[in-house]
């Protein structure tokens, strides 16, 4: 008899401990969301200036934090260092904190995995910058700033193999290809080449390169930069086959990814506008991605 | 010994209970039900309320439980699904039969086996102390990458020999403590009926042993199962990487949950069979005295 009420008793015991951190939690958050909607409304009535560094809303005051992937790849950053200023991205990301009053010593990073980058709930970065192309189906998870780089895919094969002579779609329809998960390539790949063989997708672009060494496949899609470097400095004896022509309405545009509904992304857009608008965009393009190659457009 | 075949078994004639007595058990069996059934509903209504009134759940279930992505990771995760089963099936085929040689392998007390005794628990210590996904990078990405004539290239291919390599190696300790656990005085026996090593193996250690172990075995083929999702880092798009390359392109992880539901379901009926057999030897050793 007393063991059938104990138990009767622990059940419900949880079960009335489970709804009370439930309704802790709420009571917590609503609060602050309370609190914080106070604080956001008189600041903003109170400077006239949102942008100001003063008024941004980042996760740590007075500092920027900014993610990216590790490891980071050249040309976007130099010896996975994001901090070094070094490459296309890492000098963007200075840019863009430089405009909206953060010096460089303001900028802290953070590794945020690409899963990371778009998971439900507070991020642990203000703006990540990893060569996220914005789409329209991406944008209900989470904001994107304007484009800062018009993106354009490459195939890259080993010299005098089957890849290497590929010069229209029908003739890539023909390889075997390979491409990391998640990027644009593989939608390129998916969507606009159409092989007859399914490619093979990589955890990582070094995987791609691994298998395209071993010759387990023809040619890696990739995005021109990138093709670039591997062929420049990391595969020998590879080329560039040729790029895809970028078409005016679907062309791919890399993003700054924020929260759903940051604070920040006005902000950060308005910078992204001034170093447009100033030119000092396309010579951090000129400085690290001048070697818009003469590869051949695939016909 | 019984003659019982297990097919067939007797049912006990019910005994007889005073009316009373039996309306009281009735009466409690009852309440015991109500207490039961309240208690449950009780318990999951209540998480069922904290997590669906809690201040992220909206954004949540769109992230992990959307509908329109459902469907459409659906078909394309079910296909990819083909690769994983493929793998496993052949897998599991190699591993079983290279396990068990390995047992007995170890087993054996031949001086002349020494060497081969050496390395099987040489090959057993690498093989249970590397992670599985580095024997299927190292396999997957390396042996290509020496070039050898003759030698497949196919990820697939070294992806299924790197997880037999590393599933052979615990199989094999599996088997050996079942054979190990076999009473000796079996093995007396059947040296007394004048059976020899490999008789007394085949006749009255094995089949005995083998049947004691087959639930930790179904153990390692389950985990087996989820374990093919590993292949995919060397290329070939199965389920998990299927269900990947929707997540990153729309930013929503409903196709990991698709992804998991459908190896639950590929679990789901082994683990059923498992239980069968395990009720149906302990019905056939009990004979019927439960």
């Amino acid at each position: 008899m007393r063991r059938r009420h104990l138990s009767v008793t622990l059940v419900a015991l949880s079960a009335l401990a489970l709804a009370a951190c439930g309704q802790a939690s709420n009571s917590a958050s609503s609060s602050a969301a309370a609190t914080s909607a106070a604080a956001s409304s008189s600041s903003a009535s109170a400077s006239s200036d949102a942008c100001s560094k003063d008024n941004l809303k980042t996760l740590a005051a007075g500092k920027l934090t900014v993610g990216t992937d590790k490891p980071a790849y050249p040309p976007y950053f130099v010896d996975d260092k994001p901090a070094n200023g070094q490459g296309f991205e890492s000098a963007v990301a200075y840019a863009v904190a430089d405009k909206l009053g953060f010096a460089q010593g303001d900028v802290t990073w953070t590794v945020v995995p690409f899963d990371k980058a778009f998971a439900p709930g507070a991020k642990d970065f203000d703006f990540d910058i990893n060569q996220v192309s914005i789409t329209d189906d991406r944008k209900k998870a989470v904001d994107f700033s304007d484009g800062y780089y018009s993106v354009n895919q490459a195939v890259v094969a080993l010299n005098g193999s089957k890849g290497a002579s590929a010069k229209t779609i029908a003739d890539l329809q023909a390889l075997k290809l390979g491409a990391q998960v998640g990027t644009t390539s593989l939608d390129y790949v998916t969507n606009v080449v159409k092989p007859a063989d399914t490619p093979f997708v990589f955890n990582s672009t070094n995987d791609a390169k691994s298998a395209l060494n071993n010759k387990q496949i023809d040619a890696i899609v990739v995005d021109l930069p990138t093709a670039y470097y591997i062929t420049a400095a990391e595969i020998e004896n590879s080329a560039i086959v040729g790029q895809f022509k970028l078409d005016k309405n679907s062309g791919e545009n890399f993003g700054l990814v924020l929260a759903k509904g940051s604070a920040l992304t006005e902000c950060v857009n308005k910078a992204m506008g001034q170093l447009r608008d100033s030119g000092e965009l396309q010579q951090i393009q000129d400085k690290w991605l001048s070697e818009v190659t003469k590869a051949p457009y695939f016909s | 010994m019984s003659t019982n075949t297990g097919a067939s078994i007797v049912e006990p004639e019910v005994p007889y209970v005073d009316p009373e007595r039996r309306s009281r058990r009735q009466r409690r069996s009852r309440r015991n039900a109500l207490v039961a059934t309240l208690s449950t509903v009780v318990f999951f209504g209540v998480v069922v309320i904290a997590v669906a009134t809690s201040p992220g759940w909206p954004v949540v279930q769109d992230a992990f439980f959307n509908g329109d992505y459902f469907a459409l990771a659906w078909p394309q995760v079910l296909v990819a699904l083909l690769i994983n089963i493929k793998i496993f099936v052949v897998a599991e085929f190699f591993i079983l039969i290279l396990g068990l040689l390995l047992a007995l392998t170890r087993l054996s007390k031949s001086p002349a086996l020494l060497p081969l005794r050496i390395v099987g628990t040489l090959y057993t210590d690498i093989f249970r102390g590397t992670p599985t996904l580095l024997v299927v990078l190292l396999l997957g990405f390396g042996v290509p990458a020496l070039n050898l004539s003759g030698l497949p290239t196919d990820p697939l291919v070294w992806g299924t020999i790197a997880l037999i390599l590393s599933y052979t190696a615990y199989v094999a300790e599996v088997f050996r403590s079942g054979i190990a656990s076999i009473h000796p005085s079996q093995r007396a026996a059947a040296r007394s009926l004048g059976l020899s090593n490999v008789q007394t193996n085949r006749y009255v250690v094995l089949p005995q042993a083998i049947r004691r172990v087959i639930p930790p075995l179904l153990n390692d083929f389950v985990s087996l199962q989820k374990d093919t999702a590993l292949v995919s880092v060397l290329g070939p798009i199965e389920a998990l990487r299927a269900a990947q390359i929707i997540v990153y392109g729309k930013f929503n992880y409903t196709p990991y949950i698709v992804g998991a539901l459908l190896f639950i379901a590929l679990t789901i009926p082994m683990a059923r069979f498992t239980d069968w057999l395990t009720a149906r030897q302990e019905r056939q050793r009990s004979s019927g005295s439960r």
